[in-house]
């Protein structure tokens, strides 16, 4: 029981893909300036890597290791092109995909979804996998919502497209903050999450040289 | 069976591709209706954008559909003599795949594809606003090379002077976010309202995207994007290809001949 609590809820503050393994990064950037294109992202980046989590658990035993990472790399690119066919083929999100445009294509790319399937489904059964699965992804929406809701809410005033601080522009007291529009915002925002989470969990803390 | 024979590492790679693929063909054949659908809807949603129908953005499909329907007139030309080619079904004509095909679509002369399309397809389909409207649009699709995609737009003149750019964007393209991807920036856009395509004569463009910050009055110069200098350029040569006689030029030389005529 405590393996599959850890496997689950472990990524999300203990063991986090972005804040601790420091991967997924560039996603991080590039899609966190509005609520919308973070949450799908979220969603995307959790589906793919919790399905891919238990499809390569299931067929672990089987797999040569001299191809097992191609294996792996060609289960993760067909559900990638899945999940992008499907953002384009609901009218819901049809809008958003095309905002997301490559970074969808990109998930292929996202080191996390790679990581799980190497460091953890090739040695575990797929119950736990999935925990596995779906805990990283939460790890990772974690970090991503929080930065999403600063760089929308301070960078634009508004939440998922909804005003919340009246813009100065449009007669309200609000003055934007432009730098939390653009990428490098985001690099500093995910240095003081790791920052304060380190100084949460000291464990977590490298060594110095 | 040991897992690092040969025999076995052909079987696990084939085993794997063929699930994968037959998943991957499944959902994109059983898909392809629904984004068909989608994209379509976009680009109406588009031209109405363009014919500056109030609201048009926030419109759900069938609202699309509808306004559509009740404000714009879609007419099917041939772009070589700008005559309209009443016998073609705009419904029908799909100038993409047109342009592909050796009998309906046209080989651009190298010196004059500026746009580097190579081919265009024969007819083609503009739209225009419906007639007692205040503010008349021609609204024209375009499209050509960016820097690492093809990209697709509306440019919408005034249907009085056939010269006043009303609204220019794109609905498609697959620019570098944040870089050329800024073509999509609003602020950028907005620039373009109010320029004269042209100068004297109707075919000669003589709008054009400048390095830098264009003159404040200047009527025909656009501000170019820093950082996207190939983009930009994209853009300039296709906006020109279009108004100028390879483009839509004969056509809307035939509009104002028509209006001279009463």
């Amino acid at each position: 029981m405590g393996k599959a609590r850890d496997a689950l809820f472990g990524p999300i503050f203990d063991n986090n893909p972005i804040a601790l393994q420091v991967l997924g990064i560039c996603s991080a950037l590039a899609v966190t300036t509005k609520m919308e294109t973070t949450v799908t992202m979220c969603l995307a980046v959790t589906a793919v890597i919790t399905v891919c989590n238990v499809s390569v658990a299931v067929i672990r035993n089987q797999i040569p290791s001299s191809i097992r990472m191609i294996v792996q790399m060609t289960i993760i690119a067909s559900l990638v092109i899945i999940v992008d066919q499907s953002l384009q083929a609901m009218t819901v999100t049809y809008s958003i995909s095309k905002q997301l445009s490559v970074f969808v294509g990109l998930i292929i790319t996202n080191c996390i979804i790679m990581g799980r399937a190497e460091a953890y489904a090739m040695k575990n059964p797929p119950g736990l996998s999935l925990l596995d699965g779906i805990g990283n992804g939460l790890g990772y929406s974690v970090i991503l919502l929080a930065v999403g809701v600063i760089r929308e809410l301070f960078g634009s005033g508004k939440l998922f497209g909804c005003p919340i601080l009246p813009l100065k522009t449009e007669g309200g007291w609000y003055e934007p903050n432009g730098l939390l529009l653009l990428s490098p915002s985001a690099f500093f925002l995910i240095g003081f999450i790791i920052w304060a989470l380190r100084t949460w969990k000291t464990d977590q803390v490298e060594e110095g040289n | 069976m040991p897992n690092e024979t040969i025999g076995k590492t052909i079987a696990v790679a084939v085993g794997v591709c063929v699930v994968c693929s037959i998943f991957v063909s499944t959902t994109a054949v059983s898909l392809k209706p629904y984004i068909v659908r989608n994209k379509t809807i976009d680009k109406k949603r588009n031209i109405l954008v363009a014919a500056a129908v109030p609201g048009a953005d926030r419109l759900g499909s069938e609202g699309v559909e509808k306004e559509f329907g009740d404000q714009i007139v879609t007419v099917v030309i041939d772009i070589t003599t700008g005559e309209v080619a009443a016998d073609v079904d705009p419904m029908q004509l799909d100038e993409r795949k047109a342009a592909k095909d050796p009998e309906r679509g046209v080989e651009i002369p190298a010196e004059k594809d500026i746009a580097g399309l190579r081919r265009r397809s024969r007819y083609q389909s503009v739209y225009r606003t419906k007639e007692g409207g205040s503010d008349p649009r021609i609204i024209l699709p375009v499209h050509g090379k960016g820097l690492w995609s093809t990209m697709y737009g509306f440019v919408a003149l005034d249907a009085n002077d056939l010269n006043t750019i009303k609204s220019f964007a794109f609905y498609e393209h697959g620019e570098t976010p944040g870089l050329g991807g800024e073509v999509d920036n609003p602020n950028w856009k907005k620039l373009w309202v109010g320029k004269l395509a042209y100068g004297d004569t109707i075919g000669k463009p003589e709008i054009i995207i400048v390095k830098g910050t264009a003159p404040r009055d200047s009527r025909h110069e656009i501000d170019g994007l820093s950082g996207a200098t190939l983009t930009a350029n994209g853009v300039k040569r296709l906006v020109r290809f279009w108004l100028s006689d390879d483009g839509y030029g004969p056509f809307l030389k035939r509009l104002r001949g028509g209006d001279d005529h009463g």
